[in-house]
C-alpha cells in the first residue's frame, strides 16, 4: 500500500534544487536574467527516470523577470508556508510564515522571516488599493478567505472554506503580484509587511467592523455613480480596452468554472478508483485459481497506484491551473476598478470645471451689480476653481497614462503567467504518463503469468 | 438510425470469452444490426456444415425479446438441469447517451457552435459504443450454444436460428409475468436450500463455498468498476468543455493557450480511451456476475435434485414400512437418484471447464487491457513531451525577441 504523502512539504521550496521538486526547474527556466543560461531547452524532467511523486503544491513561484524600461533585473523571491494554529478558542486564528529572500537594496536584510496573520494580507490591500487605485495602478486584489464555486452545470454556487494550505498558496501569490508592481515595491507599507516582526493589527478588514460597512456602502455608491457618469470617450484605445477586458472577463470565469468541475470529477474519480482497488483486491482473495488470484491482487495494487496519481493530478489541476484562473478573475475586477476611477477623475474634472464656470458668471454678475468686497472673493475663487480645473485636468492625463503603462505590463505578465503555468501542467501530465506506463508494465507479466 | 456494418474490430470485441467459434460445423455471428428508437433488430447469421439446418448459410432478423425467448425455453428444458445455461444478454440501455443528448440538446444556447458540435459527437460516438457492446453480447450469447457440444443440438436453438418468421413471441402476460416473480421466489429459497443441504461429495462442497463467495465479491467489482468508468467519463467531458472554454479566450494572439488546447483535446482522447479501456474490464466483470449466476443456478438445480433425492428415499422407507406402493416409490426413488446422479456427472463437468474458461477470458482480457494502456500512455506522453518542448520553445523565442536580439 503506497502512503506517498501529498501534504505540504515543511520547508518552503526555494531556488536550490530541491530534488523532489519536478517544478523547481520549470520555474528556474522563466528567470530571464541571463540569455546564457539557457535552461528553457534543457532536456527536462520527461524521460524521468527517478520514480518521483510529484507535489504540484507550489508554495513558492519564483518569479524573476525583467522590466523592460530600464532593463534592470528584479530578484525577489517569497513564500509563505507553515500555516500554525496560534491562540484558542473565539480568538485563534492562523499564522502564517512569510520568508522573503532578495538581493535588491531597498530591503535592510537579505533574507527575512516574519509571521503573519491573513487579516494582515488584507490590511495590507486596503492601504494599498486607498493609495494607488485612484492614480490608475492595478493593485492586485486581496486574497479572498473563501471560494465561491459555481460548477458547471449546477445552479447552487457552493462556498467553501479554503483549507491553510491553499490560503498560503493564495497569499503568497498575492504577494509576489504585489511586489512585481516597481512602485508597490517601494511602497514603505510592503516594506513594512515584509520585513518588521511587530505589524499593528488591521482591525479594519474585518467585515463587521465600522469601516467593513464603510467600504460596503462606498462600493454600493460606486456602483450607482458608474451608472449616472457618462463619459465622453475621447480615446478609442481605452474604449477598445474596456470591451476587451470584459470580454476576457466572461471567458475567465466560464473556464474557470469549467475547470473547478475538472477537479471536483478528478477527485471523485479518484475515489472511486480507491474503492475499485478494494473490490478487486477482495476478488482476488476469492478466487481459488492461484495465478488469476495473484494477478487479480496486483491489479488492486496498481489501482490503488493510480489513484493517487489521479489525486495528484486534481492537485496540479487546481493549484496550478485553478487557482491562477480564479486570481486572473480577481484581478480583472482590479483592472476594471481601475478604468472606473478614470471614469471619476473625469467626472471630478467635468465638476471642477462646471463649477468654474459657474464662478466666472457669478463674478460676472457681481460686476454688474458693483460690490466691490464680494468681487474681490468671487475672483479668489475664479482662481481657486481654475486651480482645481488644471489639478483636475493633469490628474486626468496622469491616470490615463498610467493606466495605459499598467494595462501593458498586466497583459505582458498575464501571457507570461498563463505560459509558466501551461509548462508546469504539462510536465505534471508528461510525470503522470511516466508513471502510468511504469504501472502497467509492472503489471503486464503477472497478467500475462495467468496459467 | 444507426447500424453497423461488416465490423473490422470484431476480434478485439470477442474479450469476454474466448473464441467460441472454432467449430466451422457450425458458425454464428450478428454481422449487421439496426436501431430505431427503443427496438434493435439484430441480423443473424449462420453457415453450418450440419444436415439439421436445411440450408447451409441463412440470416434472420431478431429482436431482443427473441434471445429472451430462447434462453428461457432452455432453462426451463429439463434435461438442461446439469448444465450452466448461458447468461440471458441485457436489454439494450441507451438511456444513459439518450439523455445526455437530451441535457445537450437543452444547453445548445450556452455553448459555442464548435462546443455543441464537439460534444455532439461524441455522444454519437457513446451511443455507437453501447449500440456496439449489445450486439456482441448477444453474439455470445449464442455462440455460447453453438459451442457446446449439447446446446448446439437443441430443436428450439434450431429453429430460432432458421425460422425465418417472427416467432411472435408476445411481451409476457401478466400470468407469465407471476409466474416469473414466483420463480424469484422460489429461487431465494433455493439459496436457503443450497446453503443448508449437507453436501457429500467435496468438490460440490468446495464449489459452492466458492461460488457463493466469489458472486458477490465480483457483483460488487462490477458495480465499483463501472462506476470509476463513468467518473473517468466526467473528468472527459470536463476537458471537452475546458477545451471549448479555451477555444473562445484564444482569440487573441496567445498561442501557449493554442497549445493548451491541444493538449486538453489530447488529454479528453485519452480520457474516453482510458475509459474504454476500463469499459473492457467492465464488461468482463459484468459477464462474468452473470456466468457465475448460472453456474449458482446449476447448484441449486443439483442442490434440488439431491433434495428430491432425499425426500423420495424417505418415502421409499415409509413406503415400505407401510406396505403400501412399493413399487411406485422404489421407481420414484430410482428416478431421483438417476436424475441425480445425471447432474453431478454433467455438473462437475460443466463447472471445470467454466473454471477454465473464466481463467482464459480474464487472462486474455486484462493483456489487453494492460497493453492498450501502455500504448495509450506512450501516445500522450510523447504528444505531452512535444508540446512542452514547443511551448518551452516559444517562451524561449519570446525573451529572445523581448531582449532585443
Amino acid at each position: 500500500i503506497s502512503s506517498s504523502s501529498n501534504g505540504p512539504k515543511a520547508e518552503p521550496m526555494l531556488l536550490d534544487h530541491d530534488p523532489d521538486d519536478l517544478f523547481a526547474e520549470a520555474t528556474e527556466e522563466v528567470s530571464l536574467d541571463s540569455p546564457e543560461r539557457q535552461m528553457i531547452l534543457s532536456d527536462g524532467p520527461s524521460p524521468a527516470i527517478t520514480p518521483v511523486t510529484i507535489n504540484p503544491r507550489a508554495d513558492v513561484f519564483d518569479l524573476s523577470f525583467v522590466s523592460h524600461e530600464n532593463r534592470d533585473t528584479f530578484d525577489i523571491q517569497i513564500s509563505v508556508s507553515d500555516p500554525e494554529k496560534v491562540g484558542d478558542g473565539m480568538n485563534a486564528y492562523m499564522a502564517y510564515k512569510v520568508t522573503t529572500k532578495t538581493s535588491l537594496s531597498i530591503f535592510s536584510r537579505d533574507e527575512v522571516c516574519v509571521k503573519r496573520r491573513f487579516s494582515d494580507f488584507l490590511g495590507l490591500h486596503s492601504k494599498l488599493a486607498s493609495k494607488y487605485m485612484h492614480i490608475g495602478y492595478i493593485v492586485p486584489p486581496a486574497p479572498e478567505k473563501s471560494i465561491v464555486g459555481q460548477r458547471l452545470g449546477r445552479r447552487s454556487s457552493a462556498v467553501t472554506e479554503l483549507d491553510p494550505d491553499a490560503k498560503a498558496c493564495l497569499c503568497c501569490r498575492y504577494l509576489l503580484r504585489t511586489v512585481k508592481q516597481p512602485a508597490l515595491l517601494k511602497d514603505p507599507d510592503v516594506l513594512q509587511f515584509l520585513e518588521s516582526s511587530e505589524l499593528p493589527r488591521a482591525v479594519s478588514t474585518q467585515a463587521l467592523s465600522g469601516a467593513g460597512i464603510l467600504r460596503m456602502v462606498n462600493k454600493a455608491a460606486d456602483a450607482v455613480n458608474k451608472m449616472t457618469i457618462k463619459m465622453n470617450e475621447s480615446d478609442a484605445w481605452f474604449e477598445e480596452k474596456q470591451q476587451q477586458f470584459e470580454n476576457l472577463d466572461v471567458q475567465l470565469r466560464k473556464l474557470h468554472a469549467s475547470v473547478e468541475s475538472l477537479v471536483f470529477h478528478r477527485k471523485e474519480l479518484s475515489v472511486n478508483t480507491a474503492s475499485f482497488a478494494k473490490s478487486a483486491a477482495m476478488l482476488g482473495n476469492s478466487e481459488d485459481h492461484t495465478a488469476l488470484s495473484r494477478a487479480l491482487s496486483q491489479l488492486a495494487e496498481v489501482e490503488e497506484k493510480i489513484d493517487q496519481l489521479h489525486q495528484d493530478q486534481a492537485c496540479a489541476d487546481f493549484y496550478l491551473i485553478s487557482e491562477l484562473l480564479g486570481d486572473y478573475v480577481r484581478l480583472i475586477t482590479a483592472v476594471k476598478g481601475v478604468f472606473d476611477q478614470r471614469m471619476k477623475t473625469w467626472a471630478k474634472c467635468q465638476d471642477a470645471q462646471v463649477m468654474l464656470q459657474r464662478k466666472r458668471e457669478a463674478e460676472a454678475k457681481l460686476q454688474h451689480a458693483n460690490k466691490p468686497d464680494k468681487l474681490q472673493q468671487a475672483k479668489d475663487e475664479i482662481r481657486e476653481w481654475e486651480g482645481k480645473v488644471q489639478q483636475g485636468e493633469r490628474d486626468f492625463e496622469q491616470i490615463s497614462k498610467n493606466i495605459r503603462r499598467e494595462v501593458g505590463r498586466f497583459e505582458k505578465d498575464r501571457v507570461k503567467d498563463f505560459r509558466v503555468v501551461i509548462i508546469k501542467y504539462l510536465e505534471s501530465l508528461v510525470h503522470t504518463q511516466q508513471q502510468l506506463i511504469k504501472y502497467w508494465e509492472a503489471f503486464l507479466p503477472e497478467a500475462k503469468a495467468i496459467a | 438510425m444507426t447500424s453497423i456494418s461488416e465490423d473490422s474490430d470484431k476480434e478485439k470485441v470477442r474479450s469476454v470469452s474466448v473464441d467460441l467459434n472454432n467449430d466451422a460445423s457450425l458458425v454464428i455471428d450478428i454481422p449487421d444490426a439496426l436501431c430505431e428508437r427503443d427496438k434493435v433488430k439484430f441480423t443473424v447469421h449462420t453457415k453450418t456444415t450440419l444436415s439439421s439446418f436445411q440450408k447451409p448459410e441463412f440470416s434472420v432478423p431478431r429482436q431482443h425479446e427473441e434471445f429472451i425467448w430462447l434462453h428461457d425455453t432452455i432453462v426451463e428444458t429439463e434435461e438442461y438441469a446439469g448444465l450452466i445455461i448461458p447468461p440471458a444478454p441485457p436489454k439494450p440501455d441507451f438511456e444513459g447517451p439518450r439523455e445526455k443528448m437530451h441535457k445537450l440538446g437543452e444547453g445548445e444556447s450556452s455553448m459555442t457552435k464548435e462546443e455543441y458540435a464537439k460534444m455532439k459527437q461524441e455522444l454519437e460516438a457513446e451511443y455507437l459504443a453501447v449500440f456496439k457492446k449489445t450486439v456482441q453480447v448477444h453474439e455470445v450469447f449464442l455462440q455460447r450454444f453453438s459451442s457446446h457440444p449439447i446446446f448446439r443440438k437443441d430443436r428450439n436453438f434450431q429453429i430460432f436460428l432458421e425460422y425465418d418468421q417472427d416467432l411472435s413471441v408476445r411481451r409476457k402476460n401478466a400470468k407469465e409475468m407471476f409466474g416469473g416473480f414466483f420463480k424469484n421466489m422460489v429461487k431465494s429459497a433455493d439459496e436457503v436450500l443450497i446453503s443448508g443441504v449437507k453436501e457429500v461429495d467435496e468438490f460440490f462442497e468446495q464449489e459452492k463455498t466458492f461460488l457463493l463467495d466469489y458472486s458477490s465479491k465480483i457483483k460488487d467489482a462490477t458495480a465499483k468498476a463501472e462506476k470509476m468508468t463513468r467518473s473517468h467519463k466526467n473528468v472527459a467531458d470536463d476537458y471537452n468543455h475546458i477545451s471549448g472554454a479555451l477555444n473562445s479566450t484564444a482569440a487573441d494572439n496567445n498561442t501557449a493557450f493554442k497549445k493548451t488546447i491541444s493538449v486538453c483535446v489530447l488529454q479528453k482522447l485519452e480520457d474516453r480511451v482510458a475509459s474504454d479501456q476500463e469499459l473492457k474490464l467492465t464488461e468482463l466483470l459484468r459477464y462474468y456476475t452473470r456466468d457465475i449466476q448460472a453456474a449458482k443456478d446449476l447448484l441449486y438445480r443439483r442442490a434440488r435434485a439431491l433434495a428430491d433425492n432425499e425426500n423420495s428415499n424417505k418415502a421409499l422407507d415409509k413406503a415400505r414400512l407401510k406396505g403400501k406402493d412399493i413399487a411406485q416409490a422404489e421407481e420414484n426413488q430410482k428416478q431421483c437418484l438417476q436424475k441425480f446422479d445425471k447432474l453431478s456427472e454433467s455438473g462437475k463437468k460443466e463447472l471445470t471447464s467454466f473454471k477454465a474458461r473464466r481463467v482464459v477470458a480474464f487472462r486474455k482480457n486484462l493483456i489487453e487491457m494492460t497493453e492498450l494502456e501502455i500504448k495509450h500512455a506512450k501516445v500522450r506522453r510523447l504528444k505531452s513531451n512535444n508540446t512542452l518542448y514547443g511551448s518551452k520553445l516559444s517562451i524561449f523565442l519570446l525573451c529572445q525577441k523581448s531582449l532585443g536580439y
